[in-house]
């Protein structure tokens, strides 16, 4: 008994330290910046709350290409995407467009910003991360 | 105009009222929502026919009382919806289905139901009874329109001369070769106009037709959803979408207000070879002129060519997305709403950061000559509950129908409830 009492306050110690150091990571300039580029590029599409409109904008809240593989994520936001993609078994009929035009710099605040916002949490988005997709994309 | 308390606040009161302590929620669901959760003007009451549908998108109700109701995309292999209601208490107590594509347009005209789907139109023999034959074998009237997904749903209407009328929206927001992307150019003439951004006149009763059939009967029309068949003066009306994104695209000529408030979504009245003028223009409703869009050299003032383009019979606000329109011919409501239109509001998105507009059904009173004749009054209301915005809202109207008794039908697409409007004076 003491013994998984001990493991789970254990537990819950390492997640809360985890749940405490990433957040932490994220400077507050950044976090910013990146609603400034959120609220005048996205904002209109995906909603102020990130919840998108159904079956026209996704959510940008816990979905996979938010929270996974951020080289995919970058391509997103500078390419756009007009292809058939469903979320949670809803596919969005508009156009996401492309965001080319964004500075690195911009890019890698909005990306931070949206994965630690609505109710994500990961890691954030460096500028190199975002010229390296860029450069692939040429 | 006199207003009922909207239904849930109602039913939320009883609720604390009546069981107190007791928060049983068996006990809470037995307490009916008033007219089913909308508002409506005194006199009026709703009931609910079906809920939790799916995306109940446009619906026709059939002369024996059976409504058939489009889904934007097919349940369990059913996109078309049939409520019968046994009992005749108005409720549907028998639902049934069939045809196995999603879509928005559905309608009934001589002895046949009409549907579509994103990219086709069939249609359906009824019997004397009005019921469809053979669920199983349409005819496939119309084939191949695009279908390039912004703007893919092909809504349709019949005149009384053996014509059917299909919507084909445009896929873009103003024509730019990268939709929605600043900088992005739009080419002049606009490339999509020969095969989108219009409606489409073909045969009601000849299978197999498509473009090449198929005669272009209204062009820059951005996007339409509801239409109608104007009985009173034998013409089509449809209500336009009006573009989007002016202060994401060009924040330098419209701030977050005007582009929250530009452009005004147009109800036309269409006559064979009419071009209302997109996307090279847009209707300004405070300014009442179509001008010049920006991506065409546009300042928000120039007019340029679209002195000659044909103008909305009237301007609502902008981006309340207007999916369903009727005229209404019956004489069960008062004298006044004969051969007025009802239009239903889906509500906005693109008015972020600014609070939300639409979600709602709106009456715009006719002359007989075909005309608006006055402004547009709140009709039924409250369908998005306490949080207006598209995600956050309960209910999204979407269709409209008269039913044989002259009531009103309005379909919600985001659950999938169908109401049905009577007025009883009391
Ligand atoms: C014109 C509307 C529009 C704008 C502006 C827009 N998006 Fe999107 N976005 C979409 C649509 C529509 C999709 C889905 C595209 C598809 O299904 O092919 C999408 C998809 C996405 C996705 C992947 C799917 C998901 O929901 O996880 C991400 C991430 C995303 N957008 C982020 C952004 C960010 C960040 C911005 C601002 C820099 C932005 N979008 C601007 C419409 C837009």
């Amino acid at each position: 008994m003491k013994i998984l009492a001990f493991t789970i306050a254990t537990g819950i110690a390492v997640v809360s330290m985890a749940m405490q150091t990433k957040p932490a990571a994220v400077p507050k300039q950044t976090m910013e910046n990146g609603k400034k580029v959120y609220d005048v590029y996205c904002l209109a599409c995906h909603q102020a709350d990130g919840a998108g409109v159904p079956k026209m904008n996704p959510p940008l809240s816990k979905t996979q290409y938010v929270l996974g593989d951020k080289k995919r994520l970058v391509q997103i936001i500078l390419k756009g995407m007009n292809e058939p993609l469903e979320i949670d078994g809803e596919s969005y009929e508009n156009t996401m467009s492309a965001h080319d035009f964004l500075s690195d710099q911009e890019v890698a605040d909005v990306l931070t910003y949206v994965r630690n916002s609505f109710k994500n949490k990961a890691s954030i988005v460096t500028p190199a991360e975002v010229k390296a997709v860029r450069a692939k994309l040429k | 105009m006199k207003w009922i308390l909207p239904g849930i606040a109602v039913s939320l009161l009883l609720g604390a009222n009546v069981y107190g302590s007791d928060s049983t929620k068996v006990k809470k669901k037995h307490l009916p929502e008033e007219n089913g959760g909308i508002a409506l003007p005194a006199g009026f009451r709703a009931i609910v026919v079906a809920d939790n549908l799916g995306g109940a998108r446009h619906l026709a109700v059939q002369k024996n009382g059976d409504v058939y109701v489009k889904l934007d995309n097919a349940k369990k292999g059913k996109g078309i919806l049939r409520l019968h209601d046994k009992n005749g208490d108005g409720v549907a107590d028998d639902v049934t289905g069939f045809a196995n594509y999603g879509g928005t347009g559905i309608a009934i005209k001589d002895n046949y139901l009409y549907a579509s789907s994103n990219t086709d139109v069939y249609r359906y023999k009824l019997n004397a009874k009005g019921e469809v034959i053979d669920t199983a074998n349409a005819e496939n009237i119309v084939t191949k329109l695009i279908n390039r997904r912004t703007h893919n749903t092909k809504s349709l209407v019949l005149d009384n001369d053996g014509n059917i009328y299909v919507t084909i929206g445009s896929p873009s927001n103003a024509c730019q070769l990268k939709d929605r992307t600043k900088g992005s150019p739009s080419p002049d003439p606009c490339p999509l106009l020969d095969s989108t951004g219009g409606i489409w006149q073909f045969k009601a009763d000849k299978p197999g037709q498509s473009y090449n059939n198929g005669i272009r009967y209204a062009t820059g029309i951005r996007n339409v959803v509801g239409l109608d068949w104007n009985q009173s003066v034998n013409e089509l009306y449809a209500m336009q979408h009006g573009r989007d994104n002016f202060n994401t695209l060009f924040p330098e000529m419209y701030d977050e207000e005007k582009s929250a408030d530009l452009p005004a979504e147009e109800l036309l009245r269409i006559k064979k070879g009419d071009d209302f003028g997109w996307p090279y223009c847009y209707f300004d409703q405070f300014q009442h002129k179509k001008v010049l869009a920006p991506e065409y050299g546009g300042d928000g003032k120039k007019e340029g060519r679209c002195a000659e383009k044909k103008y909305p019979v009237y301007g609502f606000p902008a981006h309340w997305a207007p999916n369903g329109l009727l005229f209404y011919t019956g004489d069960q409501f008062p004298a006044r709403y004969r051969n007025g239109a009802f239009i239903a509001f889906h509500g906005s998105w693109n008015r972020a950061p600014r609070p939300q507009g639409g979600y709602c059904v709106v009456f715009l009173p006719f002359n007989k000559d075909g005309m608006p004749s006055g402004e547009f009054e709140m009709f039924a209301d409250g369908f998005a509950g306490a949080d207006v915005s598209p995600n956050g809202a309960r209910f999204r109207p979407c269709g409209l129908a008269q039913g044989p008794d002259g009531s009103l039908y309005i379909s919600d697409d985001k659950k999938g409830r169908i109401w049905k409007v009577n007025y009883s004076g009391k």
